[in-house]
């Protein structure tokens, strides 16, 4: 018995790769700091600082061109940074070589704005590409059930598993694209404008359905958004982009009582009232996690 | 050194308990997976106390044993609770590919509809040319809605900015036909006839021919990727609204210059062919050039210009024509622009190609051989 055991084992081996790390348990999943990004003379970000707390749902506003996807790009390494530090799970990810990047890669997953879907295979093809990719130890089988279940557990119906991205609509899309970024069971999950382009209800279930798996894995959830309904609904802190730098971070209570000019237009323009007073009168405003006991659900 | 989950099996009282080890995550599952599907015996319990981390794929690789063996779980954290509760509520067991029909059924289906899309295809190409014509009879009605500066500004791009490259590939062309000419008549002492032949050739055939394909490569696919991407971003729809029609704005425009630009570049694609003969007819042949090109006056009947002539407009009325109604029928994707671009392209030249053979037949029919 034990004889089998052991070919299983090294037959396993042979494909697996080696630079598997245990899971993260710090506080900071993600620290930059003194980031700079440029595109040729106009200057995106310049000493910009942040630091997103594990288990949290952190929201990142700003306003058009002030670099929310460089960020986000610099920080899952599409984009190189003049200048600065990015750690992720405590690894410098700036300048890693490709083969050491993966113990990282695959601890996060990412939710591009249109899904990023690959079009020449079905919604369950595409689950497993990542699962393939990183753990090419696991069975078929076994592979073939993640991807159903990842499939039903992002909210689509049973039969978009065999559908190709180009027969789905756009909110089904984005919840496929959901589905791969989920496929690893990462710690942590990029997601860039995940409601735009969605209907008001389509939006509110994303959105409650983000909420309910971050609560379920343990997700730390680096949201970029314009949907202020996103950020009262669910977001435990906010970071405000501006000036090429986070201006602010904090609770939405927080952030009202800075008086930097654009904090206030936006948190008090008559759309995020109307956001506020839904989310209020829903009673459903995310946790906070700065301060669990005094905030109120 | 990695960590795999594992597991020992565990007798007490005739039952039988499976106690798992190790953190079960996607990435220490694979070895665990294995066992535990060739696992035959029955099981009474599943015991997770001496397991670490857990994740969803885990919780699925316990759930989904427990399940098979009708067997309880025990010993488990809240996490691991709520994670076996969820995938268990999302369990499916739904194809993960479309259904394919078997490869005869497959082949005929794909053949019919195949056969189906191109009538569709060329009853829309037929009612397209039809609109464009109506459309062309509107604007003679009204002449002050023509638009001169799209005109003018395609004549541009499609002639002016077109002379360097034809010029160019038909300089070679003229010294290919030239020179590989002269190496077959060479054999027969009929070295002079290599005027003739560059002569006649460059007139009837390939300078209008080498000059359609160049045209359908460089604004047969502008004109199809710029019309689909107006098209994507619902500029014409836009136009529409305002009363604009796209016909005689975009169209007409593109197809007008098109086929008054062809016959100038045709010809123009032929002379330099020509003179590309005589250049190397003068290096390699010793037939000084300007006998050459005093020859080819004699040589070459006025009638071979004609049928150059006749022909260039035709092969630029079906180069755009393509590029516009490909262009016209994108809709959906941005993939699309690039797939009818491509479409337009090959179907230009496909049938310039054809239609090229038929004038061939007709013109010698016609007694211009």
């Amino acid at each position: 018995m034990s004889g089998e055991d052991d070919e299983l084992r090294e037959e396993v081996l042979e494909e697996a790769r080696d630079d598997v790390v245990e899971h993260f348990h710090g506080e900071y999943p993600i620290v930059i700091e003194g980031l700079r990004n440029s595109f040729g003379e106009q200057v995106i970000h310049e000493h910009l600082s942040l630091k997103v707390r594990r288990g949290e749902i952190l929201g990142v506003v700003g306003g058009s061109g002030t670099g929310k996807s460089v960020l986000m790009r610099s920080i899952i390494g599409l984009q190189i940074p003049d200048e600065g530090t990015i750690e992720v799970f405590g690894k410098n990810t700036i300048g890693a070589e490709a083969g050491e990047e993966s113990s990282v890669r695959s601890r996060w997953g990412v939710l591009f704005q249109g899904g990023a879907l690959f079009s020449t295979l079905t919604v369950a093809e595409n689950v497993e590409v990542p699962l393939k990719q990183f753990y090419p130890e696991l069975g078929a089988e076994l592979r073939h059930e993640i991807a159903r279940y990842k499939v039903v557990m992002s909210g689509l119906p049973e039969d978009a598993a065999s559908k190709y991205p180009s027969e789905l609509s756009g909110g089904m899309r984005k919840r496929a694209g959901l589905a791969r970024a989920l496929a690893l069971d990462p710690e942590l999950l990029f997601l860039d404008e995940p409601t735009a382009g969605l209907d008001p209800i389509g939006a509110a279930n994303f959105d409650s359905l983000t909420r309910e798996l971050t609560n379920i894995l343990g997700l730390t959830v680096f949201l970029i958004t314009h949907d202020l309904d996103t950020l009262y609904a669910i977001c435990d802190r906010v970071a405000v982009l501006a000036d090429g730098q986070v201006i602010a971070v904090g609770t939405i209570p927080e952030l009202l009582k800075t008086d930097h000019p654009w904090i206030q237009e936006y948190f008090n323009g008559p759309r995020s009232r109307a956001a506020r007073a839904t989310s209020q009168a829903g009673g459903k405003r995310g946790k906070s996690v700065d301060n669990t006991a005094g905030g109120k659900a | 050194m990695r960590e795999w989950a594992d597991f020992t099996v565990q007798e007490a009282g005739g039952r039988v308990t499976l106690k798992l080890e190790g953190p079960l995550l996607v990435s220490t599952i694979g070895v665990l997976d294995r066992k535990l599907r060739e696992f035959g015996e029955p099981v009474q319990a599943v015991d997770l106390s001496a397991t670490g981390d857990i994740d969803t794929v885990g919780a699925w690789t316990v759930w989904r044993f427990a399940d098979e063996h009708k067997a309880r779980i025990t010993g488990t954290t809240e996490q691991a609770e709520k994670l076996i509760e969820t995938v268990s509520a999302n369990a499916s067991d739904a194809p993960i590919e479309p259904e394919r029909l078997p490869v005869l059924k497959r082949a005929t289906y794909d053949t019919g509809e195949k056969v189906v899309h191109f009538g569709h295809g060329l009853i829309r190409l037929i009612g397209f040319l039809g609109s464009m014509i109506a459309g062309s009879g509107r604007l003679i009605v009204h002449p002050a809605r023509f638009r001169y500066r799209a005109l003018v500004r395609q004549f541009e791009l499609v002639g002016v900015t077109a002379l360097p490259i034809i010029g160019l590939m038909s300089f070679l062309i003229g010294i290919v036909i030239a020179q590989q000419g002269a190496a077959q008549l060479r054999q027969f002492g009929a070295e002079i006839y290599t005027i003739n032949l560059t002569g006649r050739l460059s007139m009837r055939e390939l300078g209008v021919l080498m000059t359609a394909i160049m045209v359908a490569g460089r604004s047969g696919s502008a004109f199809a990727a710029q019309i689909g991407t107006m098209k994507l971003t619902e500029e014409i729809d836009a136009m529409r609204t305002i009363g604009v029609s796209p016909m005689e704005a975009l169209v007409i425009p593109r197809v007008m210059a098109a086929v008054l630009m062809m016959p100038l570049l045709g010809f123009y694609s032929a002379v330099i062919a020509i003179i590309g003969g005589a250049f190397i007819a003068d290096l390699t042949l010793g037939i000084p050039f300007l006998t050459f090109l005093t020859r080819i006056q004699e040589v070459v009947p006025l009638y071979d210009l004609w049928v150059g002539l006749i022909k260039a407009p035709v092969f630029g009325l079906i180069v755009a024509l393509a590029g516009c109604y490909q262009g016209m029928q994108v809709k959906g994707n941005s993939e699309e622009v690039g797939l009818r671009t491509t479409k337009a392209v090959v179907q230009a030249i496909f049938m310039v190609i054809v239609l090229d053979a038929f004038f061939a037949v007709f013109f010698t029919e016609v007694g211009w051989g």
